[in-house]
This record gives C-alpha cells, structure tokens and sequence, in this order.
C-alpha cells in the first residue's frame, strides 16, 4: 500500500482482520482548492470541511453529527498563509490560533482580534483551532467574530460558481447557521490597512477564568485624531443575541467624542439594547443585557489606550 | 474497506497503521498501540487528560483524527523519560507530591513540558493559565504549580 | 449513618513515642513513578484478549413506563455477540447494606444499574450490548426499540414534597411518621434528633435569626469515569477489573445482584482516577459479568463523559431551613433545622449523615434536628466527600455570622464561646473525645493572613467544619521474607495514592526496619478477609489499624521463632530496633535477631512468618477544620474572585504530612468549585442540560490561588499512632466561608447555590434598590 494513498472500498459490515467495521466516514486531504470544492459539491451526503476540528471532533463525538466526509483543507498553501501587503493583512481560515499568537506582526497590528483568539479553549484546543472554524461553526458566542467583525474583516470565499468576498459580519446567519451556499470554502481574511491612533480590543465575560464559552463577547475598534477623539468606530456583541451583532449605534455613541462619561454611558446603553439574548444554561437575558454595556465600556478604554500609545 | 495507510512517528518510533477516519488520535494511541498512558477524561477537549504534542505543537488527541498523524511525529508521556531517568518535571511532581490518584498526571506533564519549552521562566500566572485545559479534581493545583515552579529553576540554573 | 458502629470494634490507644519514619514525607512513594510515566494502568487501559466492548443504552426521559423492549435488530447486527435487558438480572427484595457512607437498598440497586418497571431519570439504564469494537456497540444501542409511556417528572426537592406532585414510587409510604400514611409520597422517611428544649432555648434568647438556603446537586467530578473489565469463565467464575472503592463490597454487591455464590466473584481494584465516593457504587459491573457470561468472551465497559454525570451519582439538590437563637453577649442557646435532601431516583440521601455534622462544631443544650429524605427524578445520589455536610454547612455557619455580628462580635470570637470540646455532649448520643477544633480557631486567628489589608470590594470570610472518621471491617497481611523485607497486602483501595506510603511507613516504624524495605500490595479479594469501602476519611485511620495489628503479630511471630531458638519463654523475648532481644540480662546472653536471620530460621521452629489482621476498626477520630477566605467581587459583573485561601485542620498526628496538604488543598478546591460555580442544570423535560465538562464548571488551575494549610495535631486516642481521618473535612467550610466573605466585601447574603455571577449581579442591584428605598423613607 503507497502512504497517503486512500484505499475506498465497501462501508458497511466489513471484516477486516476478524473485526467488522460499520464506518460510514470517508478521509479527504485535498491540496488545492478547486479539488476541495469539488468533493464538497460532489458529495451526496454529510460533507465537513476540517481545519483544527476543534468543533467538528466534538460534535462527532457527542452524536450531533455523523459525516460522510471529511475535507481536510490543512494541505491547501493559501489557507495557511499569514501575509501584510502593504499594512494591510490577510491570513488564512486554516491557520492555527498558536500560529497566530505566535505571529509578531499580526499581534501587533491587531491585538483586538488576538484577544478573542486568545480565549478560544485551552493552549490545547488553540494548537488546532482556526478562526475558519470559530466562525463558520456559527455560535453566536465565539470569541474571534466579534473582534474580526469590529476589525471589518471581509472574508474570501470559494465555491463552485467561483470567489466572492463577504463582510465578516455577514456570515453568521443564526446558530449553527451562515450564508455560505453548499460547497463554499472561506478560505482567508482580509483585514484593512488601519489610520495611525487606531486599537482594538475583546472582552468577554465567563463564570471561570477559562475554558467558558462567553457570556457575553464585544469587541471594539476605534480610531481617534492626535487630540483623542474618536473619529470611526466599530462595535460587536457575541452571545446576545442569535448572531454576532454588529452595533452601529454604540459607535455612534463613540464618534466624535472623547470617550467620556456621557460618551460612554451612551455606548452602554447602545450595547444593552441591542441585546436579544436567549435564557440559557450559560446566563440569563438579564445578565446578558446588562453585562453587555460593562464590556463595551471596558473594550472601549482598553481599545482607546492601544490607539494612543 | 475504509482503512487507511499512516506512517508516524511517536516518541522517536516509527509506526505503520491502518486506522479507520472515525478513530481519535488518542484511540489509536490506547487501542491500537496499547500506549495507555495519555488517558480519556472527558472525550470533548475539555479536560487535558489526552495532551499529546503533535509536530511540537501541545493538543488533545481526543480532538485530532488518527489519519491525521500521517507524517507527522508525536509525542506522549511514554516519551518522557529518557529510559530510566526522569525528566525533571515527572521528579520534581513526585517531589512535590504534585499528584495523588494520578489520572490527570501524564496530561499535566505534556502541557507542563511544552510550557518550560515555549517559556522557560514563567510566572505564577502564566503557568496556571497555560494549565487550565487540565483538570485536576484531586490536588487542587497548588502543588502542581509548585513543582512546575522548581522544575523550571532547575532546567534554568542547573 | 450507614450501620450502628459494632461494639467489639478495635480501638488500640495512642502512645506517644520517639517515630524515626513517621511524619517523614518520603518520596519513594509506590505509586508515584508509575503515575508520572504512564504505566500506571488503571481500569480502561486494561486490555484482555478476545475482549468485547459493552456500551449501554440510555433512556432519554425524565420519568416514563417501559411498555416493551425489542431487541432483535440489536441482536442480528454482524458484530454483536450479547444483548442485555432487565429479564437478564433477577428481581431483588428489599434489603439494606452499607455502601460506604450510605445506604443501599438492593431491590433498587438492581433497578438503578438496570431498568425494571419504569425509568425515573434522564439516562438511566435500559439495556446493554457487547459487540467486537466500539462503534458496532453503539450502531447497535441506535438499533434497539424501546416503547415508553412518558409521565410527569419532579426535579426541585421542594416540588417533590408538595402534595400534587408525581409520585415516583407507588409503594413508598413516609417512614418515621405516625401513624403510617395511607398515601404514597416522594417523602421517603423522615427523621428527627434532639437534644434539650429548643423552645426554652428560644425564649432565652436576644437574638433570634432564620433562614432557608437552597443548594444544587453537585458531583464528584473525578477525571476517571467509570470502566469495569468482566471475564466470566468457563467455571463459572466472574472476575471483575474495575476502579471502585471498595472491591469487597462490590463482590458482596455483584454476587447479591447476580445470584452468585461470593466464593464465585473476584474483584480485582484498578489504579483510582478519583473517587471522592462517586465510585461506592456499582454500575456497569453487573452488566459486563452479564454480558461477559452471554457472549462467552471478557467484556470491557467504559462510560463516556456524558454517562458519568447523567447516571452515576450526584449528591443531594437540597432545602435547608436553619433558625438560631443566641444572647447578646453571644452564647448560642437553642439550634434548630429542617434539611430537606433529594435522594435521586431511589431512596437514600446523605440525610443520616448531614443531621450528625450540622450543629456539631458547637456545645449546645437544646438542638432539634428534622429532615426529609425525597426522591425525585434525577440520578440516585451518591456519596461525596462529606457527604450532606457542604449544603447544612452553608446554612449554619453563615447564620452564625449573622449572630456574631449582632452581637458585634468577631466571627471566630463567637465561634470560640460556643465551641465543641472533649465532653460535649452531641444531640445524636455520643459525647466528643478530644478534639481540635479550638486549636483550629485559635490558628487562624493568629495566622498571618488575617493580617493582610483588604481594599474596596474586597471581604473576608470565616467558616468551620466537622466529620467523623468511619472504622469497620479492615483487613491485612504482613508477610515477612526471608531477605529481611517486609511485604503489607493491603484491602482498602488507596483511593489518593497517599496510604499506601503512609501503611509502608507505619510498618517499617512498627518493625523497626528501613522505609525502603516495605513494600506494600492491594489484595483482590481472593487475598484477604473482608474490607468495607474506602470512605468517611477511614482510608489511612483504619486501614493503618490493621497494619500495626498485623505487623505486631508478624512480631510476635519472631518473638516466638527466637524464644523456640533460645528455648526460652515468649514473654522473655523483646522487640526492640528491628531485632528480637532477651527481654533482660537474666532471660541469657543471646545476640539479637533481625528480621531476616529470623526469617531464615523461621521455617525450621515452626514455619513461616506472617501477620494477619481481620478487625472492626472504632469509629471516631473525629477531624475539624477552620477556613479563612478573601475575596474581591466585581460589582458590575457579579464575579467572585478568591484572592486568598487559609486553612486549618486537626490531623491527629500527621504521618505523611505533605500528603495531607495536598488532601486539604484538593479539598478546598472542589469546596470553591462548589460555591461559585457548580450545579446541575435540568430543563422542562428533566434532561440534564450541562453532562460535560464545558458546562459543569469545575475550577481550573486560573481559577484558584495558593491554599496555605496548616496541620494541628490533636492525637486520636483510639489509634495507635494518633492519627484522625482527614480527607471529608477540607470541602465543608469553602461554600459558607465564600458566602460570609462575599457579605463582608459588598453587603450581600446568598442562600442559593451556587453563588454564580448572575445570582451575585441580582443580589447587588436587589440591594441597591432597597437602599434607595431605605433612603428614600429617611428623608422623608
């Protein structure tokens, strides 16, 4: 047998060395992306795109899901490129929240983002997972969208009608839900080149110091000119509502001011009512809610302290 | 059949398998290779019990597919040891009686390791963030800290 | 609790002596190199050949009637070779036995390892399979029809107790109630304990103050789940591998459920991942012998993550009325409480064991004591460490905070006027020995952290804990070989990794030989006489009984192998250092033996040299521990940080002194988890929402500062060596000492566990409004 060659055969009640099989699951690890796109177009059952599998491990394992194929898509190169043109960056879905982290520049340039990668899991789980996966699994209450949204990141996607972008923002459709159409791939981010005196930052708040999925996730990204008023501002909210929430109106509340009291009780109240969070076993509507204007008010300072260092 | 080829390597040997895509890594680990010490805790990377590192970098291997480790080299707490000498981590953990039932011993040592590695001198804080994919119902942390603590002076100084 | 202690049980006073070996922390412990490579093997890395894997099958609801059980699809899956269902195991009678610190009843034990009539919690069992792998077993739970009739379920202790709420148990009558019952309640008895006359205990009273808590079920949560390995031979022999804690009583238990003659079942303890009680009870064993049995082949079972929570065994979900009465100048004068204990599906809570510990840190007169013990539909609870004592804890001990400072008085001041001593008398008959409890106080308020300043937001809180130390059935072997080594094949399961150390240390002190020339071994229980469960703190206290009887018989055996060699008298032969000596100068001028010239000669003046142990250890012993906490709340959040952690427990004499620590550490931490964030989540249908460790929160590394500890050392009068169990104490204060330092920072006083950052939240905002309330009638 050659390695790496996959050898197909019969799935149901095989018998293999006196033990019988009853898998059903089938191993791709295409290297391009046209080869990708085309075993999930082709594939008349469940097919999973595998990044760190950080989700679809679990869900696998708990019964939600029972794939028929896995795509690995660890091999295709652009998937896994972290790259500044120009001051503006582009990194891959598949590229590993470790890689990340490790990355100087990209830290750098987007400490918001980094925040919420850095809270995905565990050192364990970030080893493997990918923003890829943190958004196209869909929680509302993932740690990376929230900030990418503030960041405006657009993704780049490819499907079988061929490539299309889409803002950060508009993918995540509900839970469990996005607006990619079947055998789409996001296969990178772009984030835009920032003005001078610009910061971000995520916050979220968990019952533990760790390994929680958010309560409550707001990212903020802000700009201000050399007198330190805010001149453009993005707001996001995780876990409030069925989809991560881009908040206009909290960066109204922020544009144009400098961040003062009345500034920012109106960015809390902002935050607040956008809110249309679920009772669930992780909070309450009511703690959601109100949480929700804490951390915008605490994201903001810390987003305002990064853009004027 | 379904099976497929994987060359890896494992602590520093070389393994030929033929692993069905629904086997975890830590299932090839424990029932096919009968290397029982990386442990099952909760089977949904919320526990740390399985920490293997893979190509270097520290993971669970109840979340990583068995055909995954095809090329790629592995290492567990079987490799830990260099023969009969312990690392200082696993002397200084029996040291400090960092462990009592021991379950969650093996993955807190991986993760501790790969630790010292990234970071030689961490603080109080670093370490027990980095630990906290591992839990330990028995101990409380406290001495498992401590001997992290001492492990990393003496890789340091000694 | 569990059975009335024996009254021939072994007690073996203290003596103080010079010790060599004991109190050292040696670190050539038996079990630490293995558990730092990876060779231990506990059970699930227990392979036989030919083994099968046995998985079980779930029922999805709450409460509901079995109608019919087809298993045909299952049994014609290629790959499965036995199907399992309730007409596989015989119906049982009732009938009690202890299972550690609780009881069981075995016509529900059967029931709660396999259905019968109904199913009365989310994952409870209802029929088994052993296929050759793993995902065959599973393909073939799906194939298996199970028709249910879904009825009403309860969850909540207290909607149990209402008149109009299911019943679960047409049969169950309230015990402890006169005259009977005509109706069937979930109220399966109820108790009563007193002492004095509460109600002239109240009248005497300035101060008078009541409260009701609520509390969730929590559990164990030891990183092990359950895995049990059967080979059920030809012979018709059921050996059984399996992580239990107490391998006699799940031998008595399988055989008792199996209709098995005991002589026919072996159990063999595994290495244990955790237990913390959690693993008293059998589960999947009975079902892999079973199974085993029906396929001809071993049959290895290991319950996922999701298992362990929905159908092992939690502990109490309660509801728990506290009243107190005290002078003003802070003498406590009457107590009274209603604990209300949900037992889970069957009846049996920890509702014996919470009426001992409640009051009993305190010297009072006049004590009523009612509870209720309520099934409900949830797992049947089972023991975990100090089991009822956390929930009864935070109702007491924050109520005495409350008194104390009415009274303006210090909360360990208060504590220190009415605190137990030896003579006390409890309200459950007998009176204390010598205690440490106010040794404990007294530490901790001399400890250097009550000295640390604390800022805006941040509280301090204190809180006390009392349990005792279970004795029973012990059993042990010392054999001595003839290099001079001493081997102690022990019973107990060395649940922490700890008493095995502390046994070897105990012999080679009683023999008067090296650390590093003990060895200690777990017997199976073909080895040795009958040991009761490692439970109540009895692990090290009792199992190191019956080593220092067994070494001294191992002693007397020498004794006597000299006085044949010298042709002297036995009672003229002294050991002393290791060696056999003339017990004086007249008895002959012989030269002293040691063990292994001893032992060389053994075979030839009488035979070989061991000791045997077969005893009923006393209880007693009892342990008390004082907890100091700081905390820092965010009042915008809600969270609780715990920023410092002190505690202080009586040991009686410590013999592996850093073990302890790491007891009283690993303790306090689960007690932490206990009170900010762990609980069971149902929803409408009754379905555990949270059977994962992502959403049952248990403290991580991050979550928790150092423990400072401190070990005072009253000795236990009825050991040997003075030693106390430990092991229950350290998880009772964290929940009420959380509570009054989360009062002391921001003004709040929870009653409902856990105190979780929303329920925080609430209470600050609840509090806000009512002191602008409050303000707004002032400055009217």
């Amino acid at each position: 047998m050659l390695p790496g060659v996959i050898y197909k055969g019969r799935q149901q009640s095989e018998h293999v060395n006196g033990e019988a099989t009853v898998t059903d699951m089938r191993y791709e690890a295409p290297e391009t992306l046209d080869a990708a796109v085309g075993l999930l177009s082709s594939e008349s059952g469940v097919a999973k795109v595998f990044a760190g599998g950080t989700d679809v491990m679990v869900q696998i394992h708990l019964d939600m899901i029972e794939p028929d194929l896995i795509v690995d898509v660890k091999n295709i190169a652009e998937m896994r490129e972290v790259v500044e043109e120009d001051g503006a960056w582009r990194f891959g879905a598949a590229v590993t929240g470790k890689e990340l982290m490790d990355h100087a520049g990209f830290n750098a340039a987007w400490p918001g983002v980094m925040d919420g990668v850095r809270l995905i899991g565990s050192v364990q789980v970030r080893g493997r997972a990918t923003v890829g996966g943190n958004l196209c699994n869909a929680s509302p209450a993932a740690d990376s969208v929230p900030p990418m949204i503030a960041a405006d990141a657009v993704a780049s996607v490819i499907g079988p009608d061929g490539r299309r972008e889409i803002p950060m923002a508009d993918i995540v459709t509900g839970p469990g839900q996005t607006s990619l159409k079947d055998g789409e791939i996001v296969v990178s981010f772009q984030l835009p080149k920032r003005p001078p005196h610009s910061g971000d930052a995520y916050l979220r708040f968990t019952p533990r110091t760790e390994m929680d999925i958010a309560v409550v996730g707001c990212g903020v990204n802000l700009t201000v000119d050399p007198d330190g008023t805010c001149t453009a501002a993005r707001v996001a909210l995780g876990a409030v509502a069925a989809r991560p929430l881009l908040v206009e109106d909290a960066a109204r509340a922020l544009i144009g001011t400098k961040l003062d009291d009345d500034a920012m009780a109106a960015l809390a109240a902002a935050a607040s009512a956008a809110c249309s969070p679920i009772d669930d076993k992780r909070g309450t509507i009511e703690y959601r809610t109100e949480v929700a204007g804490v951390l915008a008010q605490r994201a903001a300072s810390i987003a305002l302290e990064r853009a004027k260092s | 059949m379904a099976k497929q080829y994987v060359n890896t390597t494992i602590n520093g040997d070389t393994h030929e398998l033929l692993c069905d895509p629904t086997q975890t890594l830590l299932d090839v680990l424990r029932d096919q290779l009968d290397m029982t010490g990386t442990k099952e805790g909760c089977g949904t990377g919320d526990c740390g019990a399985c920490s293997v590192t893979m190509d270097g970098v520290l993971v669970c291997s109840c979340l990583v597919m068995g055909v995954e480790a095809n090329g790629k080299s592995i290492e567990t707490i079987e490799g830990m040891a260099d023969g009969d000498e312990l690392h200082p981590l696993q002397r200084k953990f029996i040291d400090h009686v960092a462990l009592q039932c021991g379950i969650c011993t093996p993955g807190l040592l991986v993760a501790s390791k790969a630790l010292l590695e990234e970071n030689p001198d961490p603080t109080e804080e670093e370490i027990r963030y980095w630990l906290a994919g591992n839990l330990c119902r028995c101990t409380g942390y406290h001495k498992v800290i401590e001997a992290v603590q001492d492990a990393a002076r003496e890789m340091r100084g000694a | 609790m569990g059975r009335a202690p024996s009254p021939f049980a072994t007690k073996i006073p203290y003596e103080e002596k010079n010790l060599k070996i004991i109190g050292s922390n040696p670190t050539a412990r038996g079990d630490a190199v293995d558990k730092v490579t990876g060779r231990a093997r506990y059970a699930a890395d227990i392979k036989l050949p030919g083994q099968l894997i046995g998985r079980v099958l779930r029922s999805p609801h709450a409460r509901a009637n079995i109608l019919s059980i087809d298993t045909s699809e299952a049994e014609a899956l290629p790959g499965v070779k036995a199907v399992v269902c309730r007409d596989d195991f015989p119906d049982m009678e009732v009938e009690h036995a202890a299972s550690g610190e609780l009881m069981v009843n075995f016509r529900d034990v059967t029931r709660n390892m396999m259905a019968r009539e109904n199913v009365l919690y989310d994952g409870h069992p209802v029929a088994a399979v052993a296929a050759t792998s793993d995902a065959i077993a599973r393909k073939a739970l799906k194939l298996i029809k199970v028709e249910y009739e879904v009825l009403p379920h309860v969850i909540d202790v207290r909607d149990a107790m209402k008149p109009d709420a299911p019943i679960l148990h047409e049969d169950q009558f309230t015990k402890g109630v006169d005259p009977k019952p005509e109706k069937p309640s979930n109220i399966a008895a109820r108790m009563e304990s007193k002492l004095g006359d509460t109600v002239k205990g109240f009248a005497e009273a300035d101060i008078i103050i009541e409260r009701e808590f609520n509390t969730k079920p929590v559990h164990q949560g030891y990183i092990e789940p359950q895995a049990s390995i059967a080979n059920y031979t030809e012979g018709g022999i059921a050996e059984v591998w399996t992580g239990t804690q107490g391998h006699f009583v799940f031998r008595a238990q399988i055989a008792k459920l199996l209709k098995m003659d005991l002589s026919k079942v072996k159990v063999i303890p595994t290495e244990l991942g955790g237990g913390f009680g959690g693993k008293n009870n059998v589960y999947l064993e009975p079902l892999a012998v079973v199974l085993s049995k029906k396929s001809n082949r071993p049959v290895k079972m290991v319950m996922d993550r999701d298992e362990v929570f929905r159908a092992t065994g939690p502990t109490s979900g309660t509801n728990v009325k506290v009243k107190m009465g005290c002078t003003k100048d802070g003498r406590i004068t009457a107590a009274e409480a209603e604990l209300n204990y949900q037992s889970g599906a069957y009846a049996g809570s920890s509702l014996p064991l919470a009426t001992i510990t409640v009051f009993t840190r305190y010297d009072l007169e006049n004590v009523s004591v009612v509870g209720h013990d309520v099934t409900t539909n949830r797992p049947k609870v089972a023991a975990y460490r100090a089991p009822g004592a956390p929930m009864v804890a935070f109702g007491v001990e924050t109520v005495v905070d409350e008194m104390a400072r009415e009274c303006g008085m210090d909360p360990i001041d208060f504590r220190l006027k009415n605190a137990a001593k030896e003579g006390t008398q409890t309200h459950f008959g007998p009176k204390l020995g010598p205690i440490g409890y106010i040794q404990t106080l007294e530490r901790a308020k001399a400890h250097p952290h009550m000295k640390e300043k604390l800022g805006p937001n941040q509280g301090r809180g204190v809180a006390t804990g009392f349990w005792f130390t279970l004795g029973a059935e012990t059993s042990a072997t010392v054999n001595i070989g003839e290099d001079g080594t001493a081997t102690l094949i022990f019973g107990t399961v060395d649940v922490t990794g700890g008493s095995r150390s502390a046994f070897a240390m105990i012999v080679a002190e009683e023999l008067g030989i090296p650390f590093e020339k003990v060895r200690t071994m777990s017997g199976d229980t073909s080895a040795l006489g009958f040991n009761f469960m490692t439970a109540g703190s009895r692990g090290t206290a009792a199992g190191s009984m019956a080593a220092v009887t067994a070494s001294r018989k191992a002693i007397a055996r020498m004794c006597e192998i000299a006085a044949r060699k010298w042709e002297v008298e036995p009672d003229q032969v002294v050991w002393e250092d290791g060696r056999a000596r003339p017990a004086g100068a007249n008895v002959g001028d012989f030269e002293p033996m040691t063990v292994a010239e001893l032992a060389k000669e053994a075979s030839w003046f009488g035979g070989t040299i061991a000791g045997h142990a077969e005893i009923n250890v006393a209880q007693g012993g009892p342990g008390f521990g004082t907890h100091v906490v700081d905390v820092e709340v965010d009042r915008r959040t809600g969270a609780v940080k715990i920023l410092r952690y002190t505690l202080i427990q009586d040991a009686g004499k410590a013999v592996y002194p850093e073990f302890i620590e790491g007891q009283f550490q690993g303790g306090a931490v689960q007690g932490i988890g206990t009170a900010l964030n762990e609980e069971y989540i149902y929803n409408d249908k009754g379905v555990l929402e949270n059977p994962g460790f992502l959403d049952y929160r248990v403290p991580v590394a991050s979550d928790v500062p150092f423990i400072n500890t401190e070990i005072v050392e009253v000795p236990n009068p009825d050991h040997p060596y003075g030693i106390r169990g430990i092991g229950e104490v350290p998880i009772i204060p964290p929940l009420p000492a959380i509570a009054n330092a989360i009062h002391d920072a921001v003004g709040i006083r929870l009653r409902d566990h856990p105190m979780s950052p929303p329920k925080v939240l609430k209470a600050l905002k609840d509090q806000m409004i009512e002191d602008a309330a409050a303000q707004g009638t002032a400055a009217e």
